[in-house]
Protein backbone atom coordinates (compact mmCIF):
# COMPACT_ATOMS: atom_id res chain seq x y z
CA UNK A 1 0.00 0.00 0.00
CA UNK A 2 1.14 3.53 -0.95
CA UNK A 3 0.85 6.37 1.45
CA UNK A 4 1.94 9.79 0.92
CA UNK A 5 4.49 11.17 2.93
CA UNK A 6 3.08 14.15 5.31
CA UNK A 7 4.08 16.72 3.81
CA UNK A 8 2.86 15.71 0.63
CA UNK A 9 -0.62 15.24 1.80
CA UNK A 10 -3.77 16.92 0.22
CA UNK A 11 -4.18 20.53 1.78
CA UNK A 12 -6.91 21.03 4.00
CA UNK A 13 -8.88 23.84 3.79
CA UNK A 14 -7.23 26.97 4.78
CA UNK A 15 -4.12 25.53 2.88
CA UNK A 16 -2.16 26.85 0.11
CA UNK A 17 -5.15 25.93 -2.92
CA UNK A 18 -7.54 27.59 -1.33
CA UNK A 19 -9.24 30.46 -3.68
CA UNK A 20 -6.20 29.23 -5.74
CA UNK A 21 -7.46 29.47 -9.91
CA UNK A 22 -5.84 27.43 -12.48
CA UNK A 23 -5.49 28.34 -15.75
CA UNK A 24 -4.80 25.52 -18.34
CA UNK A 25 -4.39 25.95 -21.95
CA UNK A 26 -6.82 23.93 -23.88
CA UNK A 27 -5.17 23.05 -27.47
CA UNK A 28 -3.90 24.16 -29.77
CA UNK A 29 -3.70 19.99 -30.23
CA UNK A 30 -6.18 19.04 -28.37
CA UNK A 31 -8.42 16.51 -29.55
CA UNK A 32 -11.75 18.47 -28.18
CA UNK A 33 -11.15 21.30 -29.69
CA UNK A 34 -11.73 19.91 -33.56
CA UNK A 35 -8.69 21.75 -34.94
CA UNK A 36 -6.15 23.91 -34.18
CA UNK A 37 -8.29 26.23 -31.96
CA UNK A 38 -7.17 27.01 -28.24
CA UNK A 39 -9.19 27.88 -25.31
CA UNK A 40 -7.27 29.23 -22.27
CA UNK A 41 -9.16 28.25 -19.20
CA UNK A 42 -9.56 29.26 -15.88
CA UNK A 43 -10.62 27.11 -13.38
CA UNK A 44 -11.47 27.31 -9.76
CA UNK A 45 -11.40 23.78 -8.72
CA UNK A 46 -13.24 21.95 -12.08
CA UNK A 47 -15.38 25.14 -12.47
CA UNK A 48 -14.71 27.73 -15.65
CA UNK A 49 -14.25 30.94 -14.37
CA UNK A 50 -12.86 32.82 -17.61
CA UNK A 51 -12.81 31.51 -20.82
CA UNK A 52 -10.85 33.00 -23.89
CA UNK A 53 -10.74 31.86 -27.33
CA UNK A 54 -7.61 31.71 -28.81
CA UNK A 55 -7.60 31.78 -32.93
CA UNK A 56 -5.36 32.70 -35.62
CA UNK A 57 -2.90 28.93 -36.35
CA UNK A 58 -5.03 28.49 -39.67
CA UNK A 59 -4.54 31.77 -40.79
CA UNK A 60 -3.40 32.48 -44.38
CA UNK A 61 -5.55 35.09 -45.20
CA UNK A 62 -7.70 33.98 -47.69
CA UNK A 63 -9.26 37.27 -48.36
CA UNK A 64 -5.95 38.80 -49.37
CA UNK A 65 -5.50 36.05 -51.63
CA UNK A 66 -8.87 36.18 -53.26
CA UNK A 67 -8.02 40.25 -53.88
CA UNK A 68 -4.86 39.13 -56.13
CA UNK A 69 -6.69 36.75 -58.15
CA UNK A 70 -9.37 36.60 -60.43
CA UNK A 71 -12.98 36.16 -59.40
CA UNK A 72 -12.58 32.81 -60.61
CA UNK A 73 -9.75 31.61 -58.94
CA UNK A 74 -11.34 32.29 -55.67
CA UNK A 75 -13.53 29.34 -56.23
CA UNK A 76 -11.23 26.53 -55.33
CA UNK A 77 -9.85 28.74 -52.31
CA UNK A 78 -13.67 28.98 -51.11
CA UNK A 79 -13.62 25.20 -50.93
CA UNK A 80 -10.84 25.67 -48.38
CA UNK A 81 -13.06 27.88 -45.65
CA UNK A 82 -15.21 25.13 -44.16
CA UNK A 83 -13.33 22.43 -45.38
CA UNK A 84 -15.90 19.64 -44.38
CA UNK A 85 -18.81 21.72 -46.41
CA UNK A 86 -16.64 22.72 -49.99
CA UNK A 87 -20.02 22.56 -51.69
CA UNK A 88 -21.97 25.25 -49.80
CA UNK A 89 -19.12 27.35 -49.72
CA UNK A 90 -18.77 27.46 -53.65
CA UNK A 91 -22.55 28.35 -53.64
CA UNK A 92 -22.61 31.26 -50.85
CA UNK A 93 -19.96 32.84 -53.54
CA UNK A 94 -20.87 32.20 -56.68
CA UNK A 95 -24.39 33.74 -55.66
CA UNK A 96 -23.01 36.67 -54.52
CA UNK A 97 -20.69 36.95 -57.76
CA UNK A 98 -24.06 36.31 -59.61
CA UNK A 99 -26.09 38.57 -57.68
CA UNK A 100 -23.12 41.56 -58.94
CA UNK A 101 -23.50 40.25 -62.22
CA UNK A 102 -26.82 39.89 -62.90
CA UNK A 103 -26.40 36.47 -64.36
CA UNK A 104 -29.24 33.82 -64.94
CA UNK A 105 -28.89 30.33 -63.21
CA UNK A 106 -30.52 27.43 -65.66
CA UNK A 107 -33.74 25.28 -63.72
CA UNK A 108 -31.70 22.38 -63.80
CA UNK A 109 -28.12 23.74 -62.18
CA UNK A 110 -30.36 25.34 -59.76
CA UNK A 111 -31.87 21.87 -58.09
CA UNK A 112 -28.14 20.08 -58.53
CA UNK A 113 -27.08 23.25 -56.05
CA UNK A 114 -30.09 21.78 -54.01
CA UNK A 115 -29.18 18.55 -54.16
CA UNK A 116 -25.05 18.72 -53.11
CA UNK A 117 -26.01 21.36 -50.42
CA UNK A 118 -28.68 19.87 -48.77
CA UNK A 119 -26.58 16.16 -48.54
CA UNK A 120 -23.77 18.55 -47.22
CA UNK A 121 -25.73 19.49 -44.57
CA UNK A 122 -26.94 15.60 -44.41
CA UNK A 123 -22.84 14.49 -43.46
CA UNK A 124 -22.51 17.89 -41.80
CA UNK A 125 -24.71 17.18 -38.75
CA UNK A 126 -24.50 13.57 -38.51
CA UNK A 127 -20.22 14.11 -38.21
CA UNK A 128 -21.34 16.85 -35.04
CA UNK A 129 -23.18 14.26 -33.64
CA UNK A 130 -21.02 11.93 -33.78
CA UNK A 131 -18.54 14.39 -32.88
CA UNK A 132 -20.35 15.50 -30.09
CA UNK A 133 -21.21 12.01 -28.57
CA UNK A 134 -16.97 11.34 -29.04
CA UNK A 135 -16.40 14.40 -26.88
CA UNK A 136 -18.61 13.21 -24.46
CA UNK A 137 -17.16 9.53 -24.06
CA UNK A 138 -19.06 7.52 -26.90
CA UNK A 139 -15.85 7.04 -27.98
CA UNK A 140 -15.88 5.48 -31.89
CA UNK A 141 -18.74 3.84 -32.73
CA UNK A 142 -21.56 7.23 -33.25
CA UNK A 143 -18.94 8.67 -35.23
CA UNK A 144 -18.05 5.88 -37.38
CA UNK A 145 -21.55 5.33 -38.07
CA UNK A 146 -22.24 9.01 -39.40
CA UNK A 147 -18.91 8.49 -40.94
CA UNK A 148 -19.72 5.56 -43.11
CA UNK A 149 -23.04 7.27 -44.27
CA UNK A 150 -21.02 10.67 -45.22
CA UNK A 151 -18.53 8.33 -47.17
CA UNK A 152 -21.49 7.63 -49.34
CA UNK A 153 -22.18 11.01 -50.23
CA UNK A 154 -18.79 11.71 -50.57
CA UNK A 155 -18.35 9.11 -52.63
CA UNK A 156 -21.38 10.36 -55.14
CA UNK A 157 -19.22 13.92 -54.96
CA UNK A 158 -16.44 11.90 -56.05
CA UNK A 159 -18.25 10.58 -59.30
CA UNK A 160 -19.47 13.93 -60.12
CA UNK A 161 -16.85 16.38 -59.00
CA UNK A 162 -13.74 14.02 -59.06
CA UNK A 163 -12.62 15.10 -55.54
CA UNK A 164 -14.44 13.68 -52.52
CA UNK A 165 -14.05 16.93 -50.48
CA UNK A 166 -12.66 19.71 -52.26
CA UNK A 167 -14.85 19.97 -54.80
CA UNK A 168 -15.32 23.03 -56.51
CA UNK A 169 -17.79 22.32 -58.55
CA UNK A 170 -20.18 25.54 -58.75
CA UNK A 171 -19.51 28.19 -61.47
CA UNK A 172 -21.03 31.57 -62.08
CA UNK A 173 -24.35 31.13 -63.45
CA UNK A 174 -24.40 27.05 -62.91
CA UNK A 175 -22.30 24.04 -62.55
CA UNK A 176 -19.20 23.08 -63.96
CA UNK A 177 -20.68 19.67 -65.63
CA UNK A 178 -23.78 17.74 -65.48
CA UNK A 179 -24.31 14.81 -63.87
CA UNK A 180 -22.94 11.49 -64.69
CA UNK A 181 -25.12 8.61 -66.12
CA UNK A 182 -26.64 6.75 -62.71
CA UNK A 183 -26.00 9.79 -60.11
CA UNK A 184 -29.26 10.65 -60.30
CA UNK A 185 -30.50 6.92 -59.62
CA UNK A 186 -27.60 6.78 -57.15
CA UNK A 187 -28.70 9.48 -55.37
CA UNK A 188 -32.32 8.68 -55.00
CA UNK A 189 -30.75 5.22 -53.49
CA UNK A 190 -28.97 6.81 -51.28
CA UNK A 191 -31.74 9.31 -49.90
CA UNK A 192 -33.77 5.84 -49.27
CA UNK A 193 -31.32 4.32 -47.38
CA UNK A 194 -30.33 7.22 -44.98
CA UNK A 195 -34.07 7.54 -43.16
CA UNK A 196 -33.25 3.67 -41.80
CA UNK A 197 -29.73 4.80 -40.71
CA UNK A 198 -31.19 7.78 -38.90
CA UNK A 199 -33.64 6.08 -37.45
CA UNK A 200 -31.10 3.76 -36.10
CA UNK A 201 -28.96 6.32 -34.74
CA UNK A 202 -31.82 8.03 -32.73
CA UNK A 203 -33.13 4.54 -31.49
CA UNK A 204 -29.35 4.14 -29.72
CA UNK A 205 -28.83 7.52 -28.74
CA UNK A 206 -32.18 10.45 -28.15
CA UNK A 207 -33.24 9.08 -25.60
CA UNK A 208 -29.71 7.46 -24.07
CA UNK A 209 -29.16 8.43 -20.44
CA UNK A 210 -26.27 9.41 -20.43
CA UNK A 211 -26.53 11.97 -23.34
CA UNK A 212 -29.42 13.42 -21.57
CA UNK A 213 -27.89 14.05 -18.50
CA UNK A 214 -24.71 15.75 -20.04
CA UNK A 215 -26.29 17.40 -22.29
CA UNK A 216 -29.66 18.68 -20.34
CA UNK A 217 -29.18 21.97 -19.17
CA UNK A 218 -25.72 22.52 -19.74
CA UNK A 219 -24.51 26.14 -21.81
CA UNK A 220 -28.21 27.43 -21.82
CA UNK A 221 -27.54 30.80 -25.20
CA UNK A 222 -30.44 32.82 -23.73
CA UNK A 223 -32.52 34.11 -27.13
CA UNK A 224 -31.78 37.88 -26.93
CA UNK A 225 -27.80 37.23 -26.40
CA UNK A 226 -28.40 34.96 -29.31
CA UNK A 227 -29.46 37.22 -31.40
CA UNK A 228 -27.14 40.13 -29.97
CA UNK A 229 -24.26 38.20 -30.54
CA UNK A 230 -25.39 37.32 -34.27
CA UNK A 231 -25.41 33.48 -33.33
CA UNK A 232 -26.82 31.81 -36.53
CA UNK A 233 -27.66 28.32 -38.13
CA UNK A 234 -29.09 25.81 -35.61
CA UNK A 235 -27.49 26.97 -32.73
CA UNK A 236 -29.87 30.15 -33.01
CA UNK A 237 -32.62 27.87 -34.20
CA UNK A 238 -32.22 26.16 -30.57
CA UNK A 239 -33.03 29.14 -28.55
CA UNK A 240 -35.82 29.62 -30.60
CA UNK A 241 -35.17 32.18 -33.06
CA UNK A 242 -36.95 31.44 -36.09
CA UNK A 243 -34.37 32.53 -38.22
CA UNK A 244 -33.18 30.05 -41.60
CA UNK A 245 -31.99 31.80 -44.77
CA UNK A 246 -33.69 29.20 -46.38
CA UNK A 247 -36.91 30.37 -45.50
CA UNK A 248 -36.42 34.47 -45.23
CA UNK A 249 -34.00 34.82 -48.45
CA UNK A 250 -35.65 32.27 -50.34
CA UNK A 251 -32.37 31.92 -52.38
CA UNK A 252 -31.92 30.09 -55.53
CA UNK A 253 -35.06 28.19 -55.64
CA UNK A 254 -36.08 27.74 -51.95
CA UNK A 255 -39.16 28.55 -51.74
CA UNK A 256 -40.24 25.48 -54.11
CA UNK A 257 -39.83 22.76 -51.15
CA UNK A 258 -41.67 22.00 -49.13
CA UNK A 259 -39.80 21.52 -45.21
CA UNK A 260 -40.71 22.85 -41.48
CA UNK A 261 -38.14 24.82 -39.50
CA UNK A 262 -37.37 23.07 -36.23
CA UNK A 263 -36.83 25.16 -33.36
CA UNK A 264 -35.47 24.76 -29.96
CA UNK A 265 -37.26 25.89 -26.53
CA UNK A 266 -34.40 25.61 -23.98
CA UNK A 267 -31.13 26.50 -25.83
CA UNK A 268 -29.55 23.82 -23.90
CA UNK A 269 -26.63 21.09 -26.00
CA UNK A 270 -29.33 18.64 -25.78
CA UNK A 271 -31.66 20.99 -28.44
CA UNK A 272 -28.53 22.12 -30.16
CA UNK A 273 -27.91 18.19 -30.59
CA UNK A 274 -31.68 17.47 -31.52
CA UNK A 275 -31.46 20.23 -34.16
CA UNK A 276 -29.37 18.95 -36.61
CA UNK A 277 -31.07 15.54 -36.12
CA UNK A 278 -34.56 16.96 -36.67
CA UNK A 279 -32.97 19.17 -39.52
CA UNK A 280 -31.51 16.06 -41.20
CA UNK A 281 -34.91 15.05 -41.46
CA UNK A 282 -36.31 18.28 -43.42
CA UNK A 283 -32.97 17.52 -45.54
CA UNK A 284 -34.21 14.98 -46.73
CA UNK A 285 -37.81 15.98 -47.73
CA UNK A 286 -36.27 18.50 -49.55
CA UNK A 287 -34.08 16.06 -51.12
CA UNK A 288 -36.92 13.39 -52.15
CA UNK A 289 -38.72 16.67 -53.94
CA UNK A 290 -35.51 17.93 -55.56
CA UNK A 291 -34.45 14.29 -56.83
CA UNK A 292 -38.09 13.70 -57.76
CA UNK A 293 -38.67 16.98 -60.03
CA UNK A 294 -35.04 17.96 -61.44
CA UNK A 295 -35.32 18.67 -64.95
CA UNK A 296 -33.36 17.76 -67.89
CA UNK A 297 -31.41 20.89 -69.87
CA UNK A 298 -28.33 22.72 -69.63
CA UNK A 299 -26.39 23.05 -66.09
CA UNK A 300 -24.48 26.13 -67.80
CA UNK A 301 -26.13 29.72 -68.26
CA UNK A 302 -24.68 30.24 -72.18
CA UNK A 303 -24.07 33.70 -71.59
CA UNK A 304 -21.79 33.05 -68.39
CA UNK A 305 -18.33 34.21 -68.37
CA UNK A 306 -16.03 32.45 -66.22
CA UNK A 307 -12.80 34.13 -67.17
CA UNK A 308 -11.92 37.95 -67.17
CA UNK A 309 -14.81 38.59 -65.56
CA UNK A 310 -15.39 42.42 -64.94
CA UNK A 311 -18.21 43.32 -62.67
CA UNK A 312 -19.70 46.69 -62.79
CA UNK A 313 -17.92 48.78 -59.79
CA UNK A 314 -20.31 48.61 -57.05
CA UNK A 315 -20.55 46.47 -53.97
CA UNK A 316 -22.73 43.13 -52.91
CA UNK A 317 -23.42 41.24 -50.19
CA UNK A 318 -24.56 37.24 -50.72
CA UNK A 319 -25.60 34.80 -47.89
CA UNK A 320 -26.71 31.46 -47.58
CA UNK A 321 -27.48 29.18 -44.93
CA UNK A 322 -24.67 26.87 -44.96
CA UNK A 323 -24.96 24.13 -42.20
CA UNK A 324 -23.21 26.16 -39.81
CA UNK A 325 -25.10 29.70 -40.19
CA UNK A 326 -24.63 32.36 -42.18
CA UNK A 327 -21.84 32.12 -45.18
CA UNK A 328 -21.67 35.45 -46.43
CA UNK A 329 -19.70 37.23 -48.72
CA UNK A 330 -19.09 40.84 -49.33
CA UNK A 331 -17.10 41.78 -52.62
CA UNK A 332 -16.43 45.62 -53.94
CA UNK A 333 -15.45 45.34 -57.33
CA UNK A 334 -14.07 48.66 -58.99
CA UNK A 335 -14.78 47.37 -62.28
CA UNK A 336 -11.34 45.52 -62.40
CA UNK A 337 -10.43 41.56 -63.43
CA UNK A 338 -10.17 40.57 -59.57
CA UNK A 339 -12.43 42.12 -56.65
CA UNK A 340 -11.18 45.29 -54.81
CA UNK A 341 -12.21 43.80 -51.42
CA UNK A 342 -13.49 39.84 -50.58
CA UNK A 343 -14.71 39.75 -47.62
CA UNK A 344 -15.93 36.48 -45.82
CA UNK A 345 -18.55 36.41 -43.28
CA UNK A 346 -17.72 33.05 -41.38
CA UNK A 347 -20.25 31.89 -38.84
CA UNK A 348 -17.77 29.32 -37.20
CA UNK A 349 -16.21 32.47 -35.89
CA UNK A 350 -19.24 34.62 -34.96
CA UNK A 351 -20.61 31.96 -33.08
CA UNK A 352 -17.82 31.23 -31.22
CA UNK A 353 -18.27 34.99 -29.56
CA UNK A 354 -21.07 33.46 -26.87
CA UNK A 355 -18.52 30.42 -25.88
CA UNK A 356 -17.20 31.60 -22.73
CA UNK A 357 -21.03 33.00 -22.12
CA UNK A 358 -22.03 29.17 -22.55
CA UNK A 359 -19.26 27.78 -20.62
CA UNK A 360 -19.46 30.04 -16.99
CA UNK A 361 -20.31 27.97 -14.15
CA UNK A 362 -20.05 24.52 -15.32
CA UNK A 363 -17.39 22.44 -15.66
CA UNK A 364 -14.49 22.13 -17.76
CA UNK A 365 -16.04 18.43 -19.40
CA UNK A 366 -18.91 20.40 -19.74
CA UNK A 367 -16.80 23.19 -22.01
CA UNK A 368 -15.62 20.56 -24.38
CA UNK A 369 -19.38 19.64 -25.10
CA UNK A 370 -20.43 23.18 -25.02
CA UNK A 371 -17.36 23.81 -27.68
CA UNK A 372 -18.53 20.58 -29.61
CA UNK A 373 -22.03 21.76 -29.90
CA UNK A 374 -21.17 24.94 -31.70
CA UNK A 375 -19.78 23.48 -34.39
CA UNK A 376 -16.83 25.14 -35.63
CA UNK A 377 -14.51 24.20 -38.15
CA UNK A 378 -11.01 26.37 -37.98
CA UNK A 379 -10.26 26.55 -41.54
CA UNK A 380 -12.79 29.39 -41.21
CA UNK A 381 -12.54 30.47 -38.37
CA UNK A 382 -8.72 31.58 -38.72
CA UNK A 383 -9.06 31.61 -43.07
CA UNK B 1 -38.08 47.30 -45.93
CA UNK B 2 -38.04 51.00 -45.07
CA UNK B 3 -36.13 53.20 -47.59
CA UNK B 4 -32.95 54.43 -46.64
CA UNK B 5 -34.74 58.05 -46.48
CA UNK B 6 -37.14 56.59 -44.34
CA UNK B 7 -34.50 54.98 -42.15
CA UNK B 8 -33.23 58.87 -42.20
CA UNK B 9 -36.17 60.14 -41.27
CA UNK B 10 -37.09 57.70 -38.37
CA UNK B 11 -33.66 58.57 -36.89
CA UNK B 12 -33.45 62.45 -37.62
CA UNK B 13 -37.38 62.05 -35.52
CA UNK B 14 -35.39 60.20 -32.43
CA UNK B 15 -32.50 62.23 -32.33
CA UNK B 16 -32.71 65.78 -33.66
CA UNK B 17 -29.62 66.75 -35.62
CA UNK B 18 -28.10 63.25 -36.41
CA UNK B 19 -26.33 63.49 -39.72
CA UNK B 20 -26.49 60.66 -41.89
CA UNK B 21 -25.48 60.50 -45.71
CA UNK B 22 -26.48 58.26 -48.56
CA UNK B 23 -23.60 56.92 -50.34
CA UNK B 24 -24.79 54.97 -53.52
CA UNK B 25 -24.02 51.84 -54.85
CA UNK B 26 -21.88 51.93 -58.11
CA UNK B 27 -24.12 48.68 -59.11
CA UNK B 28 -27.50 49.85 -59.86
CA UNK B 29 -30.16 47.69 -58.85
CA UNK B 30 -28.11 47.24 -55.11
CA UNK B 31 -29.04 49.02 -52.34
CA UNK B 32 -26.91 52.27 -51.01
CA UNK B 33 -25.48 52.76 -47.59
CA UNK B 34 -25.37 55.34 -45.16
CA UNK B 35 -22.45 56.55 -43.36
CA UNK B 36 -22.60 57.71 -39.90
CA UNK B 37 -21.15 60.50 -38.37
CA UNK B 38 -18.34 59.29 -36.34
CA UNK B 39 -19.27 61.16 -33.08
CA UNK B 40 -22.93 59.93 -33.24
CA UNK B 41 -22.57 56.32 -34.39
CA UNK B 42 -23.17 55.07 -30.88
CA UNK B 43 -26.69 56.66 -30.72
CA UNK B 44 -27.82 55.90 -34.00
CA UNK B 45 -27.10 52.40 -34.11
CA UNK B 46 -29.02 52.37 -30.98
CA UNK B 47 -31.75 53.66 -32.68
CA UNK B 48 -31.55 51.47 -35.59
CA UNK B 49 -31.70 48.69 -33.36
CA UNK B 50 -34.32 49.60 -31.01
CA UNK B 51 -36.90 51.97 -33.22
CA UNK B 52 -40.22 49.81 -33.02
CA UNK B 53 -39.95 50.09 -37.01
CA UNK B 54 -36.70 49.42 -38.22
CA UNK B 55 -35.70 47.09 -35.25
CA UNK B 56 -32.12 46.02 -36.59
CA UNK B 57 -31.46 43.64 -33.90
CA UNK B 58 -28.97 41.42 -35.60
CA UNK B 59 -25.38 42.68 -37.23
CA UNK B 60 -24.79 40.27 -39.72
CA UNK B 61 -21.37 41.19 -41.12
CA UNK B 62 -18.86 44.03 -40.10
CA UNK B 63 -15.87 44.17 -42.62
CA UNK B 64 -12.86 46.97 -43.02
CA UNK B 65 -12.33 48.73 -46.60
CA UNK B 66 -9.18 50.09 -47.01
CA UNK B 67 -9.05 52.92 -49.49
CA UNK B 68 -5.56 54.75 -49.94
CA UNK B 69 -4.53 57.88 -51.07
CA UNK B 70 -4.95 58.37 -54.51
CA UNK B 71 -3.03 60.53 -57.31
CA UNK B 72 -4.85 61.73 -59.82
CA UNK B 73 -2.94 63.11 -63.07
CA UNK B 74 -4.79 65.96 -64.45
CA UNK B 75 -3.65 68.20 -67.56
CA UNK B 76 -4.14 71.44 -67.19
CA UNK B 77 -3.35 74.13 -69.29
CA UNK B 78 -0.75 77.11 -67.94
CA UNK B 79 0.19 80.65 -69.21
CA UNK B 80 4.13 80.69 -69.30
CA UNK B 81 6.62 83.10 -70.44
CA UNK B 82 8.93 81.23 -72.67
CA UNK B 83 11.41 83.18 -74.10
CA UNK B 84 9.90 85.88 -73.30
CA UNK B 85 6.24 85.36 -74.95
CA UNK B 86 3.58 84.38 -73.29
CA UNK B 87 2.25 80.81 -74.25
CA UNK B 88 -0.22 78.78 -73.38
CA UNK B 89 1.45 75.20 -72.49
CA UNK B 90 -0.19 72.15 -70.99
CA UNK B 91 1.44 70.79 -68.12
CA UNK B 92 0.57 67.79 -65.81
CA UNK B 93 -0.30 68.21 -62.30
CA UNK B 94 -0.41 65.61 -59.54
CA UNK B 95 -3.51 65.84 -57.35
CA UNK B 96 -4.06 64.06 -54.22
CA UNK B 97 -6.87 62.51 -52.72
CA UNK B 98 -6.46 61.89 -48.86
CA UNK B 99 -7.51 57.96 -48.12
CA UNK B 100 -9.24 56.81 -45.72
CA UNK B 101 -10.37 53.16 -43.79
CA UNK B 102 -13.92 52.33 -43.76
CA UNK B 103 -15.91 49.78 -41.15
CA UNK B 104 -19.07 48.58 -43.16
CA UNK B 105 -21.77 46.97 -41.23
CA UNK B 106 -24.49 45.15 -42.59
CA UNK B 107 -27.93 45.12 -40.31
CA UNK B 108 -30.79 42.77 -40.64
CA UNK B 109 -34.22 42.64 -38.43
CA UNK B 110 -34.88 39.33 -37.26
CA UNK B 111 -37.56 40.37 -35.47
CA UNK B 112 -39.54 41.69 -38.97
CA UNK B 113 -37.42 39.88 -41.21
CA UNK B 114 -36.12 42.86 -43.34
CA UNK B 115 -32.41 43.98 -44.50
CA UNK B 116 -29.88 44.33 -45.37
CA UNK B 117 -29.33 48.08 -43.78
CA UNK B 118 -25.51 48.80 -44.89
CA UNK B 119 -23.50 51.75 -42.55
CA UNK B 120 -20.23 52.76 -43.12
CA UNK B 121 -17.96 54.30 -40.75
CA UNK B 122 -15.12 56.25 -41.89
CA UNK B 123 -11.85 57.10 -40.34
CA UNK B 124 -10.14 60.48 -40.78
CA UNK B 125 -7.07 59.29 -42.44
CA UNK B 126 -4.76 55.91 -42.51
CA UNK B 127 -2.36 56.99 -39.82
CA UNK B 128 -2.95 58.65 -36.51
CA UNK B 129 -6.62 59.35 -37.13
CA UNK B 130 -7.44 55.75 -38.18
CA UNK B 131 -10.07 55.60 -34.86
CA UNK B 132 -13.36 54.82 -34.80
CA UNK B 133 -15.97 53.56 -32.53
CA UNK B 134 -17.12 50.65 -31.32
CA UNK B 135 -20.48 49.10 -32.30
CA UNK B 136 -19.93 46.10 -30.25
CA UNK B 137 -21.91 47.74 -27.34
CA UNK B 138 -24.92 47.81 -29.20
CA UNK B 139 -24.16 44.08 -30.72
CA UNK B 140 -22.01 41.60 -29.39
CA UNK B 141 -21.63 40.21 -33.05
CA UNK B 142 -19.25 42.50 -33.76
CA UNK B 143 -16.88 41.74 -30.80
CA UNK B 144 -14.90 39.78 -33.22
CA UNK B 145 -15.02 41.33 -35.75
CA UNK B 146 -13.91 43.97 -34.94
CA UNK B 147 -11.14 42.80 -33.70
CA UNK B 148 -10.38 41.61 -37.03
CA UNK B 149 -10.44 44.47 -38.60
CA UNK B 150 -8.20 46.14 -36.03
CA UNK B 151 -5.48 43.51 -36.59
CA UNK B 152 -5.61 43.56 -40.38
CA UNK B 153 -6.75 47.48 -41.14
CA UNK B 154 -5.24 49.20 -38.08
CA UNK B 155 -8.83 50.31 -37.45
CA UNK B 156 -9.00 51.35 -33.57
CA UNK B 157 -12.16 50.86 -32.07
CA UNK B 158 -12.85 53.55 -28.73
CA UNK B 159 -14.92 51.35 -26.38
CA UNK B 160 -14.15 47.77 -27.41
CA UNK B 161 -13.89 45.83 -24.10
CA UNK B 162 -11.03 43.69 -25.61
CA UNK B 163 -9.32 45.34 -28.78
CA UNK B 164 -6.58 42.43 -29.39
CA UNK B 165 -4.95 41.40 -32.42
CA UNK B 166 -7.12 37.65 -33.13
CA UNK B 167 -5.39 36.25 -36.50
CA UNK B 168 -1.89 37.43 -36.87
CA UNK B 169 0.71 37.16 -33.36
CA UNK B 170 1.22 39.75 -30.81
CA UNK B 171 3.83 41.61 -31.44
CA UNK B 172 3.01 41.96 -35.51
CA UNK B 173 3.54 45.44 -36.60
CA UNK B 174 1.48 46.77 -40.10
CA UNK B 175 -1.85 45.80 -41.16
CA UNK B 176 -2.04 42.92 -43.89
CA UNK B 177 -4.92 43.68 -45.98
CA UNK B 178 -4.27 47.36 -46.32
CA UNK B 179 -3.50 47.53 -49.85
CA UNK B 180 0.23 48.97 -49.82
CA UNK B 181 0.96 46.37 -47.23
CA UNK B 182 4.70 44.12 -48.14
CA UNK B 183 4.31 40.72 -47.16
CA UNK B 184 6.48 39.81 -44.51
CA UNK B 185 9.81 37.89 -45.59
CA UNK B 186 9.73 34.11 -45.00
CA UNK B 187 12.86 34.21 -42.65
CA UNK B 188 11.00 36.88 -40.43
CA UNK B 189 7.97 34.72 -39.42
CA UNK B 190 8.58 33.17 -35.97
Amino acid sequence: MITLAPDLETPTRGGFAENDLLEVAMGPHHPSTHGVFRMNVVLDGETVVKLTPVFGYLHRNHEKIAEKNSYLAAIPYTDRLDYICSMTNNWAYVLTVEKMTGLAVPERAEYIRVIVAEMTRLYNHACLAGFLLQDMGALGTPMMYAFREREKILDLFESLTGSRMMCNYLRFGGCRCDLPDGWLEQAIQLTANYAPFLEHFEAFLNENEILRARCEGVGVLPRELAINAGVTGPGLRASGVNYDLRKVDHYGIYNRFKFRVPLGQRGDVLDRYMMRILEMHESLAILGQALRDIPAGPVMDAKAKLRNLRPKAGEVYGRIESPKGELGFYLISDGGPAPYRFRVRPPSLVNLTVLEDMCLGHTLADAVIILGSVDIVLGEVDR
Amino acid sequence: MPTLEQVIARVANALPGASLQIVPNGNPGHPGSLLLDNGQAGAVARILRDDPELRFDYASNASGVDWPEKTAKEKVNVKKIVDGVEKEIEETVERKTGGYLEAVYHLYSMALGHGPLIIRLRTANRGDGAVLPSLTPVWRSCEFQEREIFDLFGVTFTGHPDLRRILMWDGFVDYPMRKDYVPVAEEARP
